[in-house]
């Protein structure tokens, strides 16, 4: 063991052509020296080992009696979970080549408290397990959490907002999450070289003028130098020495596990994920490879092994938090291949054996697969790529082209759903959504909330006359975004603030580069029904019906107006003219950190709890009825089929929106064409065809409608059946009733 | 109709076409990936129609060639190598004129056509006939339903008998220009083996089929038929099982004519 730590680095590189990489911490050059592309089809794939389909068995197993108990298996209520908290668990170990879990035992919850012990202990509670006094006294008396500061700090008015939900979903009592760590670092390095490239860091902060900013960091890098050495002790625990780099593929892929598990021991951000790996350890299988000490099929069951490892990662949450985001999702996001800076497409048969797990274990929501694509990727992975989904529903599919030119990197990677992130030098402070469409009620309402009509935005005058117009609504309009802009903004640099304070993200800033950009991360919802009530208002004379107190709770537009979802530039400039503005509010704040300002249009599945939060808006969609996902237009909307639909998100300018802007498409088979090669065909030419026109970001559910009115009334025959919706991927089975619903009724193209 | 279209020409003004409605993603309309423009208006009155919301005549959305091209064009990245535009209906062919201002304009442009008609209005009659051949120099493949083989049993199930429809499509085979032929499999109506047989032996006759495509009748236009208050002729009649599609599909041979792929 000594003589093997003695080892120079250098022997673990052998088989790797040199670069760069080798002088300093640079997984992007690694990458760019050792990239094996791969331009065939799918047929040299294997198929699941045995141990494999036992495993995997034995995990749907756990995941039935998880679902029959009611969501959750088995919970810690007092041991504050950290990367050494527990000792070795395993599924089967002799069966398992990748090993570690969260906790001591599969799908058993850790206990998170540091974002907010009432959140912990609520979501303990609302499964029927037991708190602990001891612990509730130590996060309440003696160890602040991150949720407490925020509330110390929040004013009235952002606890009103937040109260009457024009923002949801803000991380101020869970970790904000969304942070990418550059985890081939361990497998290519090992963690001794990384502590002391941190140490070398260290000297570098400051030069003795302690400011906020230095002092800052220099704790913040002392806590990820003991981050990593707590990662030694968690592998040590199941025998592994990662202080060194890795030997070989398994070593590689379990390395890079191993950084994983410390993330998601130490963080429950709502996006937890993995980054892009699919190169690196393409590489050291095609070394493995190389030298015949690994088959197809054993490089298969590695990649397997770890995707399972992957879909056991769980988080304890609340019920509210449930509704927001349904089906246990953790955003194991995993992004693939895309366009070198070079030109060179970075499809490896590695990201085909990624793919395959789909069909050798089954559809899974995780990891959240996410091809980053562009027209030049090769055919033959192009048409696995649509087989899948249409098989499984399982894909979401980015515009690489887009994505690169705009952050001006090839080593990126998708946190969450659509959040582009560098992953060497790049941070994304996570922020949620304000909703947009209720801020347009607020306009018409003088600033009165139209649910519970209290006031919740400035008192300017209401709307009174009978018809709405135009000039008016959008002067008042303007007034309400400002004051929303603002109130979010600093809610979010309260939570930021207090975050990096109470619960910093140690063991991923451990994985990535010192000196790091930053990007202030906002979103919007109700945008689709934002946009048609701004058109109704313009272009179709709106009547507003009032209640006794004055609040308008119903509209009636006496003409037909334009759309957003049909290509028509009438509708689409005011979705151009909405996310510009909104964001140029925003932009006229301080912003923590000194971070850059990006916006989203995407909701995950709070679309639900935002429409039933929302009163009945221009466009005539009823109070309390499901917004559309994401950047989708409204149900309904659409008169000319899906590419009219799809070129109108197209349309929202990415540079205002660098977090992300998603369109859920969903289609019936038999729409896409008459046999599968049609199919295949039929949507590779339209995720091409999309991104081409600048689309940003495509789910691609395809089944029929009867499917899911059919899983819904039996889910026991459809355990796996999964839908993407709006961002990520889910079992249908685990969405609530109100979700489920929502689904069903979306916008299917189909035709007849 | 087609008067008003021939002095339209003459005169020289645009040709207005009455559009029903667009699909900008058909992919079940052609090869590839196609932007359709189903035009209004049709004389049939198939039984199995799902689309009765297409029969009458000159009304629908005006548009002209250019206006309709215009939008087609922003499609153009979602075509691939194949895709293109296609014009069905109601009955493309009864608005003859402006689908060949629209295919011609089209080739210009280099955009790949496609025509989906059922050949109720053929006739080797003048106008019709030299309106005709000059459509086809513009078209690159043609979607041609049969209805019924039998001329008795197509009046009985469209109203019309058959024997232009035939003459068409041998006027097509004579002429070099390409088809896909498709028959809607309907129970108690079409989906009978003799007559599936005698189809299948006719189809063998034409040279120039690419593909030939069993569509299985669906019950999804009945709800218009309530909206438009129209009695729905074929009530009580399912759509045919996956073996009586297997069946037609080894009667018509859909299997030799490989032609699409290329």
């Amino acid at each position: 063991m000594k003589q093997l730590e003695k080892k120079d680095i250098k022997t673990y590189w052998a088989g790797f052509n040199s670069g760069a990489w080798q002088e300093e911490i640079n997984v992007r050059d690694f990458i760019q020296q050792n990239l094996h592309q791969y331009d065939g089809d799918e047929s040299f794939l294997a198929g699941p080992t045995d141990a494999t389909t036992q495993l995997n068995n034995q995990l749907l197993d756990l995941k039935k009696k998880e679902r029959e108990a009611g969501g959750v298996l088995d919970a810690d209520n007092n041991v504050v979970s950290s990367i050494t908290s527990h000792g070795p668990g395993y599924l089967n170990k002799d069966l398992e080549t990748i090993v570690g879990m969260q906790t001591d035992a599969p799908l058993k919850r850790a206990f998170m408290p540091y974002g907010g012990i009432r959140m912990a202990e609520e979501a303990l509670t609302s499964y029927g397990f037991k708190t602990d006094p001891e612990m509730h006294k130590i996060f309440t008396e003696d160890r602040k959490t991150h949720n407490q500061g925020v509330f110390d700090a929040y004013t009235p008015a952002m606890r009103k907002a937040r109260h009457y939900k024009i923002l949801t979903g803000l991380p101020d009592a869970y970790a904000r999450g969304r942070i990418i760590a550059d985890f081939p670092r361990i497998a290519i390095y090992g963690i001794d070289r990384l502590m002391k490239a941190k140490a070398a860091d260290f000297d570098l902060i400051g030069d003795g003028e302690m400011t906020d900013d230095v002092i800052r960091l220099r704790e913040q890098v002392n806590d990820q130098y003991r981050a990593l050495n707590d990662m030694k002790k968690m592998a040590q625990a199941y025998g592994f020495d990662i202080s060194r780099p890795a030997a070989n593929a398994q070593e590689a892929i379990q390395w890079i596990y191993f950084g994983y598990l410390a993330a998601v021991k130490t963080q429950n951000g709502a996006a937890m994920s993995v980054g892009r790996i699919d190169t690196v350890i393409d590489a050291y299988i095609q070394r493995d490879m190389a030298q015949g000490k690994l088959t197809e099929a054993q490089a298969q069951e590695l990649v397997d092994h770890f995707v399972m490892k992957l879909r056991m990662v769980r988080f304890i949450r609340t019920p509210e938090y449930n509704s927001l985001f349904s089906g246990d999702p953790i955003w194991a996001t995993l992004s693939m291949t895309g366009i070198g800076m070079d030109g060179r497409h970075h499809v490896t048969r590695t990201a085909f054996r990624f793919l395959k797990t789909l069909d050798n274990m089954g559809a899974a929501p995780e990891p959240n697969i996410t091809l980053l694509w562009s027209d030049r990727l090769p055919e033959g992975f192009k048409r696995y790529a649509t087989e899948v989904s249409i098989k499984s529903s399982t894909i979401q599919y980015e515009n690489d082209e887009l994505m690169r030119n705009q952050w001006g990197s090839d080593y990126y990677g998708i946190a969450c759903c659509v959040s582009a992130q560098p992953i060497a030098d790049g941070v994304q402070f996570f922020g949620a959504r304000a909703n947009l469409a209720k801020a347009l009620l607020y306009a018409i309402n003088g600033g009165k909330d139209e649910i519970k009509e209290e006031q919740v935005g400035p008192a300017y005058a209401p709307i009174t006359s009978e018809y709405i117009d135009y000039d008016e609504f959008m002067d008042k309009f303007g007034k309400q975004m400002d004051w929303l802009a603002d109130v979010y903004v600093n809610a979010l640099n309260t939570i930021h603030y207090m975050h990096d304070k109470y619960y910093y993200e140690a063991a991923q800033f451990a994985l990535k580069d010192t000196r790091l950009d930053y990007t202030f991360a906002t979103g919007i919802s109700g945008f689709s029904h934002a946009v048609d009530s701004i058109s109704a208002i313009k272009y179709g004379h709106v009547k507003v019906i009032r209640d006794e107190k004055g609040i308008a709770v119903d509209f009636k537009a006496d003409n037909d107006y334009p759309r957003y979802g049909n290509n028509d530039d009438r509708a689409d400039d005011i979705a151009k003219w909405l996310i510009k503005t909104f964001y140029n509010k925003m932009n006229t704040h301080h912003l923590y950190h000194g971070a850059k300002l990006s916006t989203s249009v995407l909701t995950i599945t709070s679309n639900v709890v935002y429409g039933k939060n929302t009163g009945t808006t221009p466009n005539g969609r009823q109070a309390g009825e499901p917004f559309s996902p994401g950047a989708n237009p409204a149900y309904g909307a659409e008169k000319n089929g899906a590419l009219a639909s799809l070129l109108s998100t197209a349309k929202i300018p990415y540079k205002y929106a660098t977090d992300g802007i998603s369109n859920t498409f969903g289609v019936t088979p038999n729409t896409l064409g008459h046999d599968d090669e049609d199919r295949k065909d039929a949507l590779v030419n339209m995720v091409d065809g999309y991104m081409e026109n600048n689309g940003m970001h495509l789910n691609i559910n395809v089944f029929n409608k009867a499917t899911l009115i059919d899983a819904q009334k039996h889910p026991e025959e459809y355990p796996t059946l999964t839908v993407r919706v709006s961002g990520y991927c889910v079992y249908f089975a685990d969405l609530t009733k109100e979700q489920q619903d929502d689904v069903i009724s979306r916008t299917f193209f189909e035709q007849m | 109709m087609l008067e008003m279209q021939e002095k339209n020409t003459t005169e020289q003004k645009p040709v207005i076409g009455y559009v029903h409605s667009i699909e900008t993603f058909g992919s079940v309309d052609g090869p590839g990936v196609r932007f359709v423009a189903f035009l209004q208006g049709c004389r049939m009155r198939c039984e199995f129609c799902h689309n009765p919301d297409t029969w009458n005549i000159g009304v629908g959305t005006e548009m002209t060639a250019d206006a309709l091209l215009e939008q087609a064009v922003k499609y153009k990245a979602f075509w691939g190598k194949k895709g293109g535009i296609t014009v069905s209906g109601g009955e493309s062919l009864l608005q003859i004129d402006f689908i060949i201002d629209l295919f011609k304009k089209a080739k210009a442009l280099g955009i790949n056509t496609c025509l989906d008609t059922c050949g109720q209005p053929f006739t080797y009659k003048e106008p019709f006939f030299s309106r005709f051949k000059e459509l086809m120099a513009y078209t690159d493949v043609s979607l041609v339903d049969i209805k019924h083989i039998n001329p008795y049993e197509h009046k009985k199930l469209t109203g019309w008998t058959n024997e232009n429809i035939l003459a068409m499509i041998q006027y097509m085979s004579d002429n070099g220009h390409h088809m896909w032929i498709r028959h809607v499999l309907v129970p108690e109506r079409t989906d009978y083996d003799d007559y599936l047989a005698q189809l299948g032996a006719y189809i063998k006759t034409i040279k120039t089929v690419d593909k030939v495509e069993v569509l299985p009748y669906h019950t999804m236009g009945v709800s218009k038929y309530e909206n438009l208050g129209i009695n729905y002729p074929l009530k009580g009649i399912e759509p045919p099982t996956q073996e009586r599609v297997q069946n037609a599909e080894k009667l018509l041979d859909t299997k030799a004519y490989t032609g699409y792929k290329n």
